[in-house]
């Protein structure tokens, strides 16, 4: 369905890394890991699109194939009606202005050595190299004012900031070029939960006022549940759902989602003591050797011998849900 | 719940560090006690004193901490243990699973190695009797294929895996006090749910008590008869676990339950907690949350509220100089919001 507020589309996205095997011979030829492995999605102007899954299911490495930070090996990424994907850096330099990201660990990203003026700065210095020392400042100013820093604070170190500020100060370095779509890298995995919500309601609210996109990356589902439209279910580089987001917590559609969702606690001990998990057995099959067929089938309780042969692909199940389970 | 003796009490535990900023003090004036088979959460933020309060009691601080007051395990106090005596009962009767397990196990010992050393010491059995009893207990904590697999190093298990090895290891002499400091934390949620069926698993069957420590308030949930609620490195609220979640009494406890997001809800925005998490080198005087909380009064910040017991609560505590009547009329709002 062609949408003119679709700002980002990408189509059928991976990204392979070539890998030594520490066992092998010298000369034995790398072997292939699928880090993202045929992922599509659309994304609206305004609209939050949450990606969640287990820790090296591919998550962070979509973030990156999106933005061009790693070079994917296969698939389009459509940016405002442009295939981005052939551009070389000059191109990406320019259309990133409109793309910004905020990472997990708020001070490792963070350069030690500039002050806070100069970090949220960089962004505008780099792209409107005309602007004036004060007109930058005027605006360094304006939007640490926006993300709940004082003025105060400009002129020092990010080690004298606390876990949830220095979160502000990314997200207002990704906010000063007045971008189209910020991704979100687990922004708030690293903070306590009272710091948590301030930062979840900081993004909400700037999204509403700016009617910005987000990618909202997490392995938090109910974080995510609170802040997306839309969410994606990735499981070893693989989308297994996509789906509005009451959708898919009231009738995940795709076994892994019903699964993932079980295992979260509740906080309420009448409803977690008392709930069915659906407990999945063993562990995430190594991305180097996935399991033939649907990558799901050898931790699935619904596999048949039928998902080892078939390799499924995303299926629209109602008109809020896509799922790639083939019983579904 | 108690029984006429408890396994574990602790009086007026307080934990002090010499730094080059003068004495910074982690942990005051901490009072609680774990019966037989109990599962006792403390939840709080990071730097909220957690960690420190059950590595004072296991008797692991740094070299530039105190640890003061008591904590008697049957009555004996292990604080004014020789290092001789208190290594008779860690590791033994009372015994720790640690946040990470990528680094708590040696990465130059084989699992076997690590896991019959324990045995060893504490039960004089023989290197065979050990391993046996060792594979025993990675089956019981289902790790596939456990006679092959205990000759193998920490590093070729997973992330699961090896925070099972570690269970396992702490279980090895049937202890009556299982310390578990972040068990979860850094395991994906599938990982962490399997762990916690684990856990519940083998307390029914070996009827341990449990410290759970933890910053999810949703494991709390699913594990803990009781639960004690820090910030500041001062105990803000104890209850039984239903109390606490249905009718928190604490500004924090409350500020706490209603900035988690939750699935089951679709409130538009969280109540988050204002401000940052206190500066230990630099407590006020008085309630260490009172920068914080929404409650607050004029003498909050300069007079420390004394932890006291409520009148019919059934074993509760708080420590909060507002009158729970006054706090609970705005609770049943928050409360529905969240």
């Amino acid at each position: 369905m062609p949408d003119s507020n679709i700002i980002l589309s990408v189509k059928s996205l991976k990204v392979h890394f070539k890998v030594k095997d520490a066992k092998g011979w010298p000369w034995t030829p790398a072997k292939t890991l699928k880090a993202v492995d045929g992922v599509s999605f659309d994304l609206r102007a305004g609209e939050t699109l949450g990606v969640v899954g287990e820790s090296g299911c591919g998550k962070s490495t979509l973030a990156r194939g999106v933005l061009n930070l790693i070079h994917p090996t296969e698939g389009e990424v459509v940016w405002l009606g442009q295939r981005m994907d052939s551009k070389d850096a000059v191109a990406w330099q320019h259309a990133r202005k409109d793309m910004q990201m905020i990472f997990q660990d708020p001070l490792a990203s963070l350069n030690p050595r500039m002050t806070i003026g100069q970090i949220i700065a960089e962004p505008l210095r780099v792209h409107y190299p005309e602007l004036s020392m004060t007109q930058v400042m005027e605006k360094v100013r304006a939007v640490m004012k926006e993300v709940g820093l004082t003025e105060q604070q400009i002129n020092r170190y990010p080690h004298e900031f606390s876990g949830g500020q220095c979160q502000r100060i990314g997200i207002a370095r990704a906010l000063i070029l007045e971008p189209k779509l910020i991704i979100c890298d687990e922004p708030v995995s690293a903070l306590d939960v009272s710091i948590q919500a301030q930062i979840v309601n900081l993004l909400k609210d700037l999204q509403k006022r700016k009617g910005l996109a987000l990618i909202f990356i997490a392995h938090d589902l109910a974080v995510v549940k609170h802040i997306s439209d839309r969410i994606l279910v990735m499981y070893l580089g693989k989308e297994m759902e996509l789906a509005e987001k009451h959708a898919l917590y009231d009738k995940p559609s795709h076994p892994y989602t019903r699964a993932l969702l079980s295992a979260i606690p509740i906080p309420d001990p009448q409803l977690e003591k008392h709930k069915v998990i659906q407990l999945l057995q063993g562990d995430l099959p190594s991305p180097i050797n996935p399991p033939s067929g649907c990558v799901f089938r050898t931790r699935c309780p619904q596999a048949a011998s039928v998902c080892a042969e078939k390799l499924p692909d995303l299926k629209v199940v109602t008109e809020d849900t896509q799922s790639s389970c083939l019983f579904s | 719940m108690s029984t006429n003796q408890p396994l574990l009490q602790v009086n007026q535990l307080g934990v002090q560090f010499k730094t080059n900023d003068g004495l910074v003090y982690a942990v005051n004036g901490l009072n609680f006690e774990l019966g037989r088979g109990e599962t006792l959460g403390i939840v709080g933020e990071s730097g909220s004193g957690k960690s420190q309060t059950v590595l004072a009691m296991m008797g692991l601080l740094a070299k530039n901490g105190t640890a003061t007051g008591e904590v008697l395990y049957k009555g004996q106090n292990l604080l004014n243990m020789s290092t001789h005596e208190i290594n008779k009962i860690r590791g033994d009767r009372v015994s720790m699973i640690f946040q990470d397990p990528m680094t708590s196990l040696n990465p130059y010992l084989t699992v076997e190695r690590q896991m019959t050393e324990v045995l060893e010491l504490h039960k004089n059995m023989t290197r065979k009797a050990a391993k046996m009893r060792a594979i025993e207990l990675l089956e019981a904590v289902k790790i596939p294929e456990a006679a092959r697999r205990i000759s193998m190093y920490p590093h070729e298990f997973s992330g699961g895996m090896r925070q099972r090895v570690m269970i396992a290891m702490a279980l090895l002499c049937e202890p009556e006090v299982l310390v578990a400091d972040e068990p979860t934390t850094a395991l994906d949620v599938t990982v962490q749910a399997q762990i916690l069926a684990l856990l519940r698993d083998l307390q029914r069957d070996f009827g341990t008590a449990i410290i759970m420590i933890t910053h999810d308030l949703g494991v709390v949930a699913g594990i803990c008869d009781k639960v004690m609620v820090m910030y500041g490195g001062r105990m803000m609220e104890y209850a039984k676990s239903d109390d606490l979640f249905y009718r928190p009494t604490h500004p924090y406890t409350i500020g706490l339950l209603g900035a988690l997001p939750r699935l089951d809800s679709d409130a538009a925005e969280l109540v988050s907690i204002p401000g940052n998490p206190p500066n230990m080198n630099n407590l006020p005087k008085g309630c260490p949350f009172s920068e914080r909380c929404t409650h607050v009064m004029p003498h909050c910040a300069s007079d420390l509220p004394p932890l006291v017991e409520i009148p019919g609560g059934e074993g509760r505590w708080r420590a909060c100089h507002k009158a729970i009547a006054d706090i609970q009329v705005n609770v049943a709002g928050e409360v529905q919001h969240a």
